[in-house]
């Protein structure tokens, strides 16, 4: 039976604290639209596209409205475009990339995600095509997000990959300039990037998984800070049990739209990704959540461990609640899409060095974080080997997604706009790895990846 | 299929009335009321089947909606799965 307090629990977590479904997103094959020809590529997958996600939209609108919780994004993701288009020139997949976009236009999603490759252990020609295709397909097109895998713990970490990224995210950024070079906001620097992750930039649709297939990703920091709040002076065990509570309830929202969706969309359910994921409103920080639990400002000494017991018992609640967890599970810490984040670091107490530090044990990296503008591709470099070292040590996804924004200065301000946000660019040490980096070749797999 | 509707706002005569009216309205059979006022706030739990309901449920949602609205109060219907997975294991 139905229990008062519990009904009006669920509506104030959706009215009075952001919880929502934050996308529903469809991975689509693409392994069957391959041809070395560009144009009979476009229009394959435009086509298989476009029928595969028809419903996609009106059908995320339905489901909302009949369960009352707001679905917020529908997204689709696709086999990386390497991969499925891997015969084709650096002209022909910047071709792909506007006939994504142009397939997100005629669906109504607001963003397609799988313009990227998986060069962790090297190169194949297509991979080397589609990287040099980056920053004019990102500056032409709207809604196409693009990731690049350099390293795993499997593979170790391939230099001549991130020495490439540091001039491609600058180039990105030039193109992009008359707009705070939100270019480089969609593209993402991975190690260990999971093949099932809903959320962008970085979905794509592993070589592995089915024709189709339907992953959601929740979210609720506000809901998760509310629950701390009311809790009030309790100790460390009590306080992961009332996120574990929290987070179990959060991802039974995820896990009942995500068998709606499949079975309404006719593709099969893949994961639910039960990450907390921040947007720049009032009560949706991940920031906010780790000030109530006692510190004065997030990035303050002890926001490392208060970090790493949020993500912890976020995964640790939301396993129980779906059948099948995947994706990025844990809690997402971008600058510029966190009013917590945006607020420590305008104040001077969350700096590049602890966000790094903060990557280690959070659920993604380096996000949404705006640069000098002047700052060198190498110094770029070094902050991506940096942290695809601590993921590839550590066992763990993380990324990169930095934006050296045109013209910017350390402290002025850059805004992207909707869920993408606004943020203040921080300060870089700028000694130069450029030696280092210049090297070349692969950083061996780390010792602990042998288990096997 | 049952659905919960959540009415809260101001006390004022008559809003079982009105929202009860507006169910038979639409054909769904209202199965268990809950009902307090605190301080002259009204809050209101109703179950409803909405199997044999007169429009699509999405239809029936906005209606009570507006009807929450044109009478001060809100209004919240919502297919009960949402609180079954919420709540029971």
């Amino acid at each position: 039976m139905l229990n008062m307090n519990d009904v009006m629990e669920t509506i104030h977590m959706i009215e009075g604290e952001n919880l929502d479904i934050r996308t529903i997103t469809m991975g689509i094959s693409l392994l069957d639209c391959v041809s070395e020809d560009a144009d009979r590529f476009c229009d394959k997958i435009y086509d298989k596209i476009t029928k595969k996600a028809e419903k996609l939209v009106a059908t995320g609108n339905e489901i909302e409205k009949m369960y009352g919780i707001p679905i917020v994004n529908k997204r689709v993701s696709v086999t990386p475009i390497a991969i499925a288009g891997g015969a084709l020139s650096p002209d022909g997949f910047v071709q792909v990339a506007k006939t994504l976009d142009r397939a997100a236009d005629t669906l109504g999603i607001n963003f397609i995600g799988g313009f990227g490759a998986l060069v962790q252990k090297g190169f194949t020609a297509g991979d080397r095509n589609l990287l040099a295709a980056i920053p004019e397909a990102l500056a032409s097109t709207g809604k196409v997000c693009s990731s690049v895998n350099v390293a795993s713990t499997k593979a170790g970490i391939n230099m001549d990959a991130v020495a490439m990224m540091g001039d491609i995210i600058k180039d990105c950024a030039y193109r992009t300039k008359d707009a705070d070079s939100i270019g480089c906001a969609k593209l993402v620097v991975f190690a260990n990037v999971p093949e099932d992750n809903p959320f962008m930039a970085g979905a794509f649709h592993g070589v592995g998984e089915p024709d189709s297939v339907i992953n959601v990703g929740v979210s609720g920091p506000g809901v998760v800070a509310s629950a701390i709040k009311r809790a009030g002076d309790c100790d460390f065990s009590t306080l992961a049990d009332i996120i574990k509570r929290t987070a179990f309830k959060i991802t039974r929202m995820g896990q009942l739209v995500a068998y709606e969706a499949s079975r309404r969309l006719d593709a099969p359910f893949g994961i639910v990704d039960l990450s907390l994921a921040p947007t720049p409103a009032v009560g949706d920080s991940v920031a906010h959540i780790l000030e109530g639990m006692g510190l004065e400002k997030c990035g303050a000494h002890g926001t490392t461990a208060a970090l790493a017991l949020l993500n912890d018992a976020v995964k640790k609640g939301g396993v129980m609640a779906s059948s099948h967890v995947g994706g990025l599970s844990g809690a997402f810490i971008p600058v510029s899409e966190d009013a917590g984040m945006i607020d420590a670091v305008a104040c001077g107490s969350l700096t590049i060095e602890k966000l790094e530090a903060m990557t280690a044990v959070c659920s993604v990296g380096l996000d949404m974080i705006a640069i000098p503008g002047d700052t060198p591709a190498d110094v770029i470099c070094g902050i991506i080997a940096d942290e695809i070292s601590i993921g590839v040590a550590n066992t763990k996804t993380t990324a990169v997604r930095v934006i050296p924004a045109y013209g910017k200065k350390a402290g002025d301000n850059v805004e992207f706009g909707g869920l993408l946000g606004y943020a203040p660019v921080m300060k870089l040490n700028t000694m130069s790895p450029a030696a280092f980096i210049a090297r070349g070749g692969r950083i061996p797999a780390p010792i602990h990846s042998l288990k096997n | 299929m049952k659905a919960v509707i959540t009415v809260t706002g101001k006390d004022v005569v008559g809003i079982i009335a009105k929202v009860s009216a507006a169910c038979a309205e639409y054909s769904a059979n209202i199965v268990d009321i809950s009902q307090s006022v605190l301080s002259e706030y009204f809050a209101m739990i109703m179950v409803v089947e909405i199997d044999g309901l007169a429009v699509h449920f999405t239809e029936f949602v906005d209606r009570m909606k507006e009807l929450g609205e044109q009478n001060g109060l809100v209004i919240h219907t919502m297919h009960e799965d949402v609180f079954n997975a919420m709540h029971h294991i």
